[in-house]
């Protein structure tokens, strides 16, 4: 009898063993195999493509070609950084002499104008990005907390939204630039023009998105909520505060993934159209340059765009997880 | 000597795309300090419109509610409502939901340390105060209904309503929720005004039960009195020849008198309207 027992015992306690590996079998399967073995054929179709394609400036690069790339465009960004370290110091070595000869003399630095690197221009974009996102959160959160909570507001608002929302933001570039240039001048200008333009085109493309999915969220607030606020005679300050913000939170982020999404692509045909510093510049260089290695360094570019666009939305993911109350709608 | 509270001839007339519809015509109805009291009534009889109306939620057409000699003509504390769905704010832990109530009630007239003995007492008081730093997704419904009251309870109302409090939970819980509703009552000896159409927890919990009339124009049809002694038992009330009077009562005013003659597919519609009407 304890023989049988104790042999049941150890089917059920096997039984539960392989079921687990089995899991872990699957799961490895799932998210490392099949991913894995779906780069791998993009890989082998791509480099089967490209061998068969003939530009004028070469070939297509394949991927062992991009791959050397991205060494090379990290080369370089060393080297260049070695050249501003030198000139550096060779203007303080220089500055220093004078002041020894003339101790009246006024050194005068100036900086390194050397040109800006890959590496560079990622920074450039991604500060690029993320300004025009903030300050487009900043105007639009608001503004579509009020719109939510006013049904006249919405219905004054609501046309203007509409209409600008469908137009491509890159259509604006050329207004933004005029009017920046305009309004903006100074003899010591604190940031950039070409860097005000690039951020107000994507102000001006995360606003609509933003603006909606933060009216919706408030305008559906479950009504059994707004009628606690009621009874409790919340002060609309502490209503907004208490209420609709965390109430709206879920919608609030779904409309800032969309636009951050939206606003990395266009940043990059901005840059492009306008010869702004940042990614988009790098690969219309890359292009007019036309040497046998540009088709390569704009591919290396092409990756890199979409691995911060896919990071991007990642942190967003994350941030909107630490924020909401409700866990579940960060992964719709 | 004036009623407590006076739900003076109410009309409630809503407009609608295909004319005026008239939810409520002419209740009348007046409650004293201390005295408990049903709404039943078959659904979409506009129950929770009266109860909407006294919240300040509503306005009445006509007519109008006075609590306590001062008119009511906007919701306020002073009248707290349980909802059906507990209508807990779901970022919020059972202990902060109480908070939120008790900092705006109390805001100045308590200290911290006495707001903070205040919300625990009334958790401990609806016995969630084991839970209470648990938000309303990792509770069970009854729960969530416990905490909704205790938050009603914190604003130390005049009048506390309830709309259907007890109308989402199954059996076992509801009569447990009854027992606890009772056993808070015999120590507070709040003003209520309960909507439900349970029979049984009418009966049982009540010192008088309002029995509506069917809508359109719904209005008190009759009023009984429950003179049965406190504190109440549910078991060996079952046995008890006035309760059992009593409840057949309800049930005659439910099935005969205001039966509700109805093909059984306009039924649902007849729920969603109610649904809209409380929402």
């Amino acid at each position: 009898m304890t023989t049988t027992t104790s042999f049941i015992g150890k089917i059920s306690d096997t039984g539960m063993l392989s079921a687990n590996v089995k899991k872990i079998i699957s799961d490895f399967t799932r998210w490392v195999v099949v991913p894995a073995i779906g780069v791998l054929v993009f890989m082998l179709l791509w480099s089967a493509a490209a061998q068969n394609i003939d530009t004028s400036l070469g070939k297509f690069p394949g991927p062992a070609a991009v791959w050397e790339q991205f060494g090379t465009l990290y080369d370089e960004h060393v080297t260049e950084r070695q050249k501003a370290a030198d000139f550096y110091e060779r203007q303080e070595q220089r500055n220093a002499e004078r002041v020894a000869k003339d101790p009246g003399y006024e050194p005068k630095i100036r900086a390194y104008t050397g040109k800006e690197t890959f590496l560079d221009q990622i920074v450039t974009s991604l500060i690029t990005v993320m300004s025009g996102f903030l300050l487009a959160v900043a105007i639009a959160v608001p503004l579509g907390i009020a719109v939510g909570l006013s049904k006249t507001l919405n219905a004054a608002v609501n046309p203007i939204v509409q209409i600008f929302k469908p137009v491509s933001p890159l259509a604006w570039l050329p207004l933004v630039t005029m009017v920046v240039s305009a309004l903006y001048v100074s003899p010591d200008p604190m940031v950039a023009k070409s860097f005000l333009n690039s951020m107000i085109t994507v102000t001006l493309c995360c606003l609509w998105p933003m603006v909606i999915n933060t009216s919706v969220g408030v305008a559906s607030i479950d009504s059994d909520l707004v009628n606690v606020s009621k009874v409790l005679r919340l002060p609309a300050l502490t209503h907004v505060r208490k209420i609709v913000l965390p109430a709206s939170i879920p919608m609030i982020f779904t409309g800032m993934r969309l636009s951050l999404g939206v606003a990395w692509m266009v940043l990059i045909a901005a840059e492009m159209l306008a010869q702004n510093p940042g990614l988009g510049k790098f690969v219309w260089d890359e292009f007019q340059n036309g040497s046998s290695d540009s088709l390569a360094r704009i591919m290396a570019a092409v990756l890199v765009i979409g691995f911060i666009g896919f990071l991007l939305d990642r942190g967003m993911l994350q941030i909107q997880r630490f924020v909401s109350w409700d866990k579940s709608s960060a992964d719709r | 000597m004036n009623p407590f509270l006076d739900i003076s001839h109410i009309d409630m007339v809503f407009p609608t795309p295909k004319g005026e519809f008239t939810a409520l015509k002419d209740v009348d109805l007046k409650i004293q300090k201390g005295e408990f009291v049903s709404l039943i009534g078959h659904s979409g009889c506009g129950k929770s419109t009266v109860l909407n109306v006294v919240a300040g939620l509503y306005q009445a057409s006509t007519g109008g509610v006075v609590l306590n000699g001062k008119e009511v003509n906007e919701p306020g504390p002073e009248r707290a409502v349980v909802f059906q769905n507990h209508s807990l704010l779901p970022w919020l832990t059972a202990y902060e939901n109480v908070e939120l109530a008790v900092n705006q009630v109390f805001g100045k007239s308590k200290s911290k340390a006495e707001k903070k003995a205040w919300i625990e007492h009334n958790l401990e008081l609806v016995h969630m105060d084991h839970a209470m730093h648990k938000r309303p997704d990792e509770i069970s419904g009854g729960m969530k209904q416990r905490v909704g009251i205790a938050r009603a309870l914190a604003m130390q109302p005049e009048v506390l309503l309830m709309d259907e409090p007890f109308g989402a939970l199954d059996a076992l819980t509801r009569a447990h929720m009854q027992d606890s509703l009772m056993e808070i009552q015999a120590e507070l000896n709040n003003t209520v005004i309960m909507i439900t159409h349970d029979v049984d927890e009418a009966v049982l919990l009540s010192d008088r039960i309002v029995m509506m009339t069917n809508g359109p124009a719904a209005t008190v049809g009759e009023i009984l009195e429950v003179n049965l002694e406190r504190p109440r038992d549910r078991l060996t009330l079952a046995e008890d020849p006035e309760y059992t009077h009593l409840r057949s009562e309800v049930l005659k005013f439910l099935y005969e008198k205001q039966r509700k003659v109805e093909p059984i597919s306009r039924k649902a519609k007849n729920k969603d309207k109610k649904n809209t009407e409380a929402a």
